[in-house]
């Protein structure tokens, strides 16, 4: 218990934050902050599974991320039939061109000995391959894409419920990071930092282009949710007494009977939105917490020993008979997986999949810091991360308009420079970010809530 | 004549744009290498730094405009840029002596500078963007072109025209003249020959006697030079907006890495190979095939190997595919 004391009282006070956040601003707003910190929380705990437990680091998170909230639409989208009948058959025509070159180009690699010949062959089948592809998929693509453009111009989904897809996510990211892996992890730390955001980029170019699959910059919305609907609950009998019997000590005071239900009426809008937060809070709750016992779990086993005994010195575990490139590919795998359900889970919050919004400095860089600031290789420290850097994030805004009026306060309103600070308002969080990590770096290296190994 | 058509055709969309392009991926290129060799970091905070230098060459050209001291036919940026680099170089030494400095003295692992460098990123990103906002912004003035398609058109009596806009002769001029004074000074002084001894072999460097505190802090500014110079060169071709230059940072990476990254005459080709890619790749080739084969085989479809939505995506799979078959590189890298 003393031991775990400052755990306690960092995760204490940043409850203490939420809720005085739930006070003063409105329960609206801290609740979409925990949920979203929730969130963060699951991808900084991917990360830190590379990062911390192997010392890999992955740039990519955006990718994986994108990939999520793909599962996210491929899964709960109702499949649209009159697309699937014009091009589904040229589609998967392509799908299956694509497993043949690959099962060719492995066999060629299994088959011949690595000579330059083997190489130019290789390299031929798959040029090849992707004419061929193009051509088949061409007319395909074109008449889906042709259904209805204004809303569906795409295959649509399986129509299943969206919670299935935080599973499909993390078989989509994990696949991706497993592709990743084979090709980019034998390269030095650095190299791998910048081959993984590369990479992360096409894939987001991909989702981006490809209008067939997702509609690409067009957007998916209005995606199905695990949670009631606002409208719904506002008409319900249970939620509405609920919300009376909460809400008692102020409607009390009212006297006059249609103001009473007028106040009412504000309330029980009001408690629907919370309400439906809270219950993404809930689902969002159980996976952290599952994913926590799991990774504390993970850490404390002989393979958790292994790993940390890889990352701090690769050559001793190799020569002591570990796979140093087998378990590096699996936990490559295991953490991006992670982001991916952290990914199908942001989509399935926002009710939304919008491919222009994933960019490399909100999606990797940040998440980053996140790990940094909480604390590599320990998991409640990634979480804390997760959740303090996203705080921030949102709330650098009032503060720094806050700072801004305190500076500025001997200067007069219209003054030019107080007017183009208060506008520039909302890139301080950059600043803060940036000079958060930087004191981090230099200060506490290892984190807020540094990793500690207690052997048993 | 339809062959001389053809020709104009593909110097007019590929071959200028992409040497100017190339010109501007190659100076942050070679700075992304510099930076690499000798202080052993990748450094994620490149396209922030541009967008830094270019920043302060925008209200340097600003404050000019608004004296009314101009250069006539040509840009008054390029009058600014000289002022921008003194600011630039003593920003960059700044950031080097509280944050770099104690990383490099603790010799810490190149992934820590490597974080180390996403914070300034961040700082540098949100002084840029509260000083002078994240919107686009133009500074070009002067003449534009200077070769009109038309007037070319009517010089030669082609049914091609050539477009030559001034921006993109004076990025090449400025890249060139800035490159070989880079390589004569790597390769013919004292100092630059230091230099690539440093970046070779950090300890016989130290054992001859070199002083590495001015090593850095000559890297540092010629990094100041390359930042403020290729950063104004695109703005000016182009537009300046920070958000663009954070996303130019992946290519400028994509063409360090596959010239051989540590070597500044791979990254200086790397910077043109990427640019080339991406435009050979990208570009619709209908026309040209319409000049040059006969009327009966005239091609029905744009005859484009990608659409240009992947232009990124080109060079990353180049970048991908060295890393696999050669991750030193094209040109053997680690040597400066």
């Amino acid at each position: 218990m003393r031991k775990n004391l400052n755990v306690i009282a960092a995760y204490c006070i940043m409850m203490g934050l939420i809720i005085l956040v739930g006070i003063f601003q409105s329960w609206n707003i801290a609740l979409s902050i925990f949920n979203l910190c929730l969130i963060s929380a699951v991808m900084t705990m991917g990360a830190n599974i590379q990062w911390g437990y192997a010392g890999l680091i992955n740039f990519g998170i955006m990718g994986y991320t994108a990939l999520g909230g793909l599962a996210a639409v491929l899964i709960s989208v109702d499949p649209v039939q009159e697309a699937w009948s014009k091009g589904g058959f040229d589609i998967l025509m392509s799908l299956f061109l694509i497993i043949i070159m690959v099962f060719v180009v492995r066999y060629i690699l299994k088959k011949y000995k690595k000579s330059k010949i083997r190489t130019y062959s290789i390299a031929s089948i798959i040029i090849l391959g992707i004419i061929i592809i193009r051509f088949t998929a061409e007319p395909g693509i074109e008449a889906i894409e042709a259904v209805n453009p204004a809303k569906t111009g795409f295959l649509g989904g399986l129509g299943l419920p969206i919670i299935f897809s935080w599973i499909v996510g993390a078989l989509f990211a994990g696949v991706l990071a497993f592709i990743i892996g084979k090709v980019a992890l034998g390269l030095r730390a650095d190299y791998l930092a910048i081959a993984t955001l590369l990479i992360s980029e096409i894939v987001i170019a991909i989702i981006k282009h490809e209008d067939w699959l997702t509609r690409g910059v067009k957007n998916v919305i209005g995606l199905k949710r695990p949670a009631p609907y606002e409208v719904n609950l506002q008409q319900t009998d249970w939620f509405i007494n609920l919300v009376e019997k909460f809400n008692l000590s102020k409607l009390n005071l009212i006297s006059d009977l249609s103001e009473r239900q007028a106040a009412l009426n504000q309330f029980v809008i009001e408690g629907s939105s919370v309400f439906v937060k809270l219950c993404y809070s809930g689902l969002f709750l159980v996976i952290v917490i599952t994913l926590l016992i799991l990774t504390q779990k993970a850490l404390y086993s002989p393979w958790g020993r292994m790993m940390r005994a890889i990352r701090d010195n690769e050559e001793a575990a190799n020569a002591m008979g570990k796979n140093v490139v087998k378990q590096h590919l699996l936990i490559f795998v295991l953490g991006s997986a992670i982001v991916g359900i952290a990914g199908a889970m942001l989509v399935t919050q926002d009710g939304l999949f919008t491919p222009g919004s994933y960019r490399p400095m909100r999606y990797t860089f940040l998440i980053w810091v996140m790990v940094i600031v909480g604390g590599s290789g320990n998991n409640f420290g990634a979480i804390l991360g997760g959740f303090v850097v996203w705080f921030l994030w949102i709330e650098a805004a009032p503060i720094g308009l806050y700072l801004v009026n305190l500076t500025t306060a001997g200067l007069d309103n219209s003054h030019f420079l107080k007017v183009h600070l208060i506008e520039s308002v909302p890139y301080f969080r950059f600043l803060m970010m940036g000079i958060g990590l930087l004191l981090i770096m230099r200060y506490r290296p290892k984190g807020i809530l540094p990793e500690k190994i207690e052997i048993k | 004549m339809d062959f001389v058509n053809a020709i104009i055709l593909l110097l007019n969309y590929i071959f200028v744009p992409a040497l100017a392009y190339g010109s501007q991926l190659a100076l942050g290129a070679i700075f992304v290498t510099l930076i690499y060799g000798i202080l052993r970091f990748a450094n994620f905070a490149t396209g922030d730094m541009m967008s830094f230098g270019t920043m302060v060459t925008i209200l340097f050209t600003w404050y000019f405009q608004s004296l009314g001291i101009s250069l006539g036919f040509l840009p008054t940026a390029l009058l600014a840029i000289p002022f921008a680099i003194i600011f630039m170089a003593s920003y960059m030494l700044l950031i080097d002596k509280f944050v770099f400095k104690y990383y490099r003295v603790n010799k810490s692992p190149p992934v820590q500078l490597a974080m180390v460098s996403i914070g300034v990123m961040f700082v540098t990103q949100a002084v840029v963007r509260i000083i002078i906002g994240p919107s686009d912004r133009r500074f070009f003035d002067g003449e534009k072109f200077l070769i009109k398609a038309g007037e070319f058109k009517e010089m030669t009596g082609l049914n091609e025209g050539l477009a030559i806009k001034s921006t993109q002769v004076i990025t090449i001029i400025v890249t060139m003249i800035l490159v070989s004074v880079l390589f004569w000074f790597l390769n013919k002084t004292r100092t630059g020959k230091s230099m690539r001894a440093y970046s070779d072999n950090e300890d016989l460097a130290l054992l001859s006697g070199i002083d590495p505190k001015k090593i850095v802090m000559i890297t540092w500014i010629i990094a100041g030079i390359l930042a403020t110079i290729g950063g104004a060169l695109y703005g000016l071709d182009k537009s300046f907006k920070p958000f663009t230059y954070f996303n130019n940072m992946l290519p400028i990476f994509a063409a360090a890495i596959v010239g051989g990254i540590g070597n500044p005459f791979g990254a200086f080709l790397g910077g043109y190979v990427i640019a080339f890619s991406e435009i050979l790749l990208t570009y619709a080739y209908k026309k040209f095939f319409m000049y040059v084969l006969p009327e009966s085989m005239e091609p029905e479809g744009l005859v484009q190997l990608l659409s240009t939505d992947y232009k990124f995506a080109v060079s990353f799979s180049i970048l991908v595919i060295v890393l696999l078959y050669r991750p030193s590189g094209i040109f053997k890298g680690k040597i400066l």
